[in-house]
């Protein structure tokens, strides 16, 4: 999995690139806490993720609640079909705004 | 796995916030996995730091190996025999480290005697499932069969517990404002014209929450949610040829497992996280959830069946046996769940505890209750206790216990199952009743009143509360196949019609089946809402069986616990063909949630001093004249409640009038105080739209002191204020 950090404007966007399961999922997470900046706004890109597993799951689960807790607002963008189906079957959606491209992304953590 | 792979996760968990555990190390390695002698407790497989935790029991097995797979790999990827040392009494525990809990399955082979005549059936051949599996592999898809040569069909793994609730809670219905809506998980989306995502799923199910909360049902209870095999049954149907399964699936494999093709996220392993959010947001409508669970047997069935678990660690632990080791039958299956064994009565209370702090799930209905009456041996027993424990258990404190109090064997207990003061029934006194009563029966008008004020023969000391009120259930007729047939049409189940009950109490209203008849037809639909009408203002707890509402018919097919289809799939088309009864069921349960003088209170405050009227009273074609003959089908009661409302009492009073005559009948109504007036709120001669009203807004009544009620009608009236 590897992970990439951009800025576009105010926001911190993520890509999330490859598998996240329980083999890359400690790392990823480790990592995401040092990206996610203190009160920032993070869109988080999965448009490039090829499999999230129930430990990949819970990561993006942790940092929306690392966020909540720093005051950082996360979002998501380019959640694969597939994956928003799992996600939303298993409630992980409820808790993250969605938006179809980054450039959406972007306008609603700056709206 | 590849070494390397394996000390890198060990090395991922080190990072882990967590203070480590001093025992978080191996002590030595068996078969290439570092290892160390396990905690006996919990029984499973837990994730603990550095690694997993493996513990299962047999008390006659001579020695224990941990399989482990890669996923859906045919061959083990290792096997771990457990050390003598890592034996406590009849326990076997090991901790693992460095695994991986998402690439990992895993069972066990025990060996030990084949000595069926002692009870033992040991063959190590077989790779067997933990009795204690959470998360099971390899049936994702419904109806999908093992490959033959599969040495492991029901896989074990190891899913997280971890869930995020949110504030979420339990609406904690009291037992008297339940209305209890049965319902199976497959069959109720799975017709295409459910238009959910994933029909057939726990994710499907949440689709239709707000279906559910319009209709006004605070509780589902789920036919069987556990992993079971729905491909166990061999038959096929006669005309068709077409496979038929076990579709109802009252033949556990798994009981702490979700079934993984119930769950549109199964084939990624994900359906513990979806039964709970199912949960979540049921309860986050309101909506309690109590899973039906069937500790009378398993799918293992009886000599001839599979080796998949239970048979194969503890044969004569887990299992009833006669004295030559033959399995015992009080189940009708196969075999015999041996409840009252003490291990056995500690599974049962560690399964229904892992539902009630994991999944949050309200409460249980319990599959042939009475078998868990009965003692190692098949006897009854006074005192069991399994069913003390359960209703003891502080964890279990606040669930639902229903028992269905009876067994194949036999055993019938409704009104007399050791309750505890703990325990309610399934009321089949109730359904008999009603049903016989409805079709016009003569000589049930006081076994009806009985029913209709909450069975106090039955449940004197217990209290209404303790009877589950029901007409119809999954077993047995729909309510339209009541309505509609005098006789049980099972013929596709390829029995040549002997399975299911022929005592049904039903009565077709003057044509076997289909009819255009227009009176017929208008018969059915007014049975129909008489039986909904006298369970929604019965005493108890009320029970519909899903799609009565919209008249769901089973083709007069009393027993479809084999027919995964249309016949028994909820057709959501009839909401809209039969709005008319939804309709009507919707403001009956209203109504019901309306008026506390159906609802009394289990602990009974202090009774309001100045009521007007007793909380029951009954009358007839004279008011306060009931008349009980045996040629009376004419019941007329009037429930009331005296409420409190600051210095004042609020009087809440609703008179229901049940005719089985097939001719009208002319009433004299109760004088109510000047203030009060009688008001409609349902008519079951009337025609739709005028059959009922919403609560709330019943119609004045012209005349106060006379009211008719139709041939085979009900009727229910409100007192109002007149403004």
């Amino acid at each position: 999995m590897q992970i990439e950090r951009q800025t576009v404007g105010d926001v911190t966007v993520i890509t999330l690139d490859g598998s996240l399961d329980s083999s890359t999922a400690p790392r990823a997470r480790l990592d995401l806490e040092k990206l996610v900046p203190d009160g920032g706004r993070v869109l988080l890109d999965l448009s490039r993720t090829s499999y999230m597993s129930s430990a990949g799951l819970r990561v993006l689960l942790t940092i929306y609640r690392q966020s909540q807790r720093t005051g950082a607002r996360v979002a998501l963008t380019g959640v694969p079909p597939e994956m928003r189906e799992i996600m939303a079957a298993t409630g992980f959606l409820t808790f993250f705004s969605v938006s179809d491209t980054v450039q959406h992304g972007v306008q609603e953590l700056t709206a | 796995m590849t070494g390397t792979s394996k000390r890198e996760s060990f090395r991922d968990v080190q990072v882990d916030p967590l203070p480590q555990r001093i025992d978080a190390y191996p002590t030595q390695t068996i078969a290439g996995f570092p290892v160390r002698p396990g905690q006996a407790l919990p029984f499973g497989a837990t994730p603990v730091p550095g690694g997993i935790n493996f513990s299962v029991y047999s008390n006659g097995a001579e020695r224990m190996t941990l399989v482990l797979f890669r996923p859906g790999e045919p061959r083990p990827l290792a096997e771990l025999p457990f050390p003598p040392s890592f034996r406590t009494g009849g326990v076997y525990a090991m901790t693992v480290f460095g695994l991986d809990p998402e690439s990992i399955e895993y069972g066990y082979r025990a060996y030990g005697p084949f000595e069926p005549e002692m009870g033992h059936r040991f063959d190590a051949r077989w790779v067997l499932t933990d009795p204690y599996a959470r998360l099971i592999a390899g049936h994702e898809t419904w109806g999908r069969p093992s490959a033959p040569d599969d040495p492991y069909p029901y896989r074990a793994r190891v899913p997280y517990g971890d869930f995020d609730w949110e504030e979420v809670v339990s609406p904690g219905h009291r037992h008297e404002d339940l209305v209890i809506y049965e319902t199976h998980v497959r069959g109720f989306t799975a017709h295409p014209a459910s238009e959910t995502s994933a029909p057939g799923t726990f994710s499907a199910l949440v689709e239709k929450i707000p279906y559910l909360k319009g209709l006004g049902v605070n509780c589902v209870e789920l036919m069987p949610t556990y992993e079971f095999d729905e491909l166990d049954n061999p038959r096929t149907d006669p005309t068709t040829g077409r496979r038929l399964y076990n579709y109802w699936g009252y033949n556990p494999l798994g009981f702490f497992a979700p079934k993984a093709s119930y769950a549109a996220t199964g084939r990624f392993g994900m359906q513990v996280d979806e039964f709970k959010n199912m949960v979540k947001e049921l309860h986050r409508a309101g909506i309690e959830v109590v899973l039906d669970v069937v500790f009378n047997h398993t799918a293992e069935g009886n000599e001839q069946g599979p080796t998949i678990s239970f048979r194969g660690l503890d044969n004569s632990t887990y299992y009833m046996l006669t004295p030559g080791g033959y399995y015992a039958n009080f189940s009708g299956t196969g075999n015999t769940l041996n409840c009252n064994h003490p291990v056995v009565r500690q599974f049962v209370l560690d399964c229904l505890r892992y539902w009630v702090t994991e999944f949050r799930v309200d409460g249980f209905r319990f599959d042939l209750a009475s078998i868990l009456g009965r003692a190692p041996d098949g006897s009854v027993l006074p005192n069991p206790p399994l069913l003390e424990t359960l209703a003891h258990d502080p964890v279990l404190r606040d669930c639902k216990l229903i028992a269905e109090a009876w067994d194949a064997a036999g055993l019938y207990q409704v009104g007399s199952f050791p309750a505890y003061d703990r325990w309610s029934e399934w009321n089949g006194r109730y359904r008999d009743t009603v049903r016989r009563f409805l079709k016009g029966d003569a000589g049930t008008v006081g076994d009806m009143a009985t029913r209709l004020a909450g069975s106090s023969d039955l449940y004197g000391r217990r209290g209404p509360t303790a009877s589950i009120n029901f007409v119809t259930a999954h077993d047995g007729f729909t309510l339209r196949d009541l309505v509609s047939y005098n006789t049980k049409h099972n013929e596709a189940n390829g029995e040549d019609n002997r399975d299911g009950d022929n005592a049904n109490n039903s009565w077709n209203c003057g044509w076997e089946g289909p009819t255009d008849d227009p009176e017929v037809l208008r018969l059915r639909n007014r049975q129909s809402r008489n039986a909904l009408l006298l369970l929604l203002t019965s005493r108890g707890v009320p029970m519909l069986l899903s799609g009565d509402e919209v008249g769901r018919t089973q083709d007069g097919n009393n027993n479809a616990y084999c027919q995964d289809g249309p016949q028994s799939w909820f057709d959501w088309r009839l909401t809209e063909e039969n709005a008319d009864l939804l309709r009507f069921t919707r403001c009956a349960i209203a109504f019901r949630a309306a008026h506390p003088a159906l609802r009394p209170r289990s602990d009974r405050s202090a009774p309001v001093t100045d009521q007007l009227f007793p909380d029951v009273s009954w009358h007839g074609v004279h008011d306060w004249t009931p008349d009980w003959s045996a040629d009376s089908r004419l019941l007329a009661a009037m429930f009331y409640a005296g409420l409190p409302s600051g210095a004042e009492v609020q009087h809440d009073c609703v008179y229901v009038a049940a005719n089985s005559h097939w001719e009208g009948q002319r009433l004299e109504l109760p004088r109510l105080p000047e203030e009060l007036a009688w008001h409609t709120f349902a008519d079951t001669a009337a025609e739709a739209p005028h059959d009922v009203y919403e609560p709330g807004r019943e119609a004045l009544r012209a005349d106060q002191s006379r009211a008719l009620v139709g041939p085979r009608s009900v009727l229910v009236l409100v007192a109002r204020s007149r403004l």
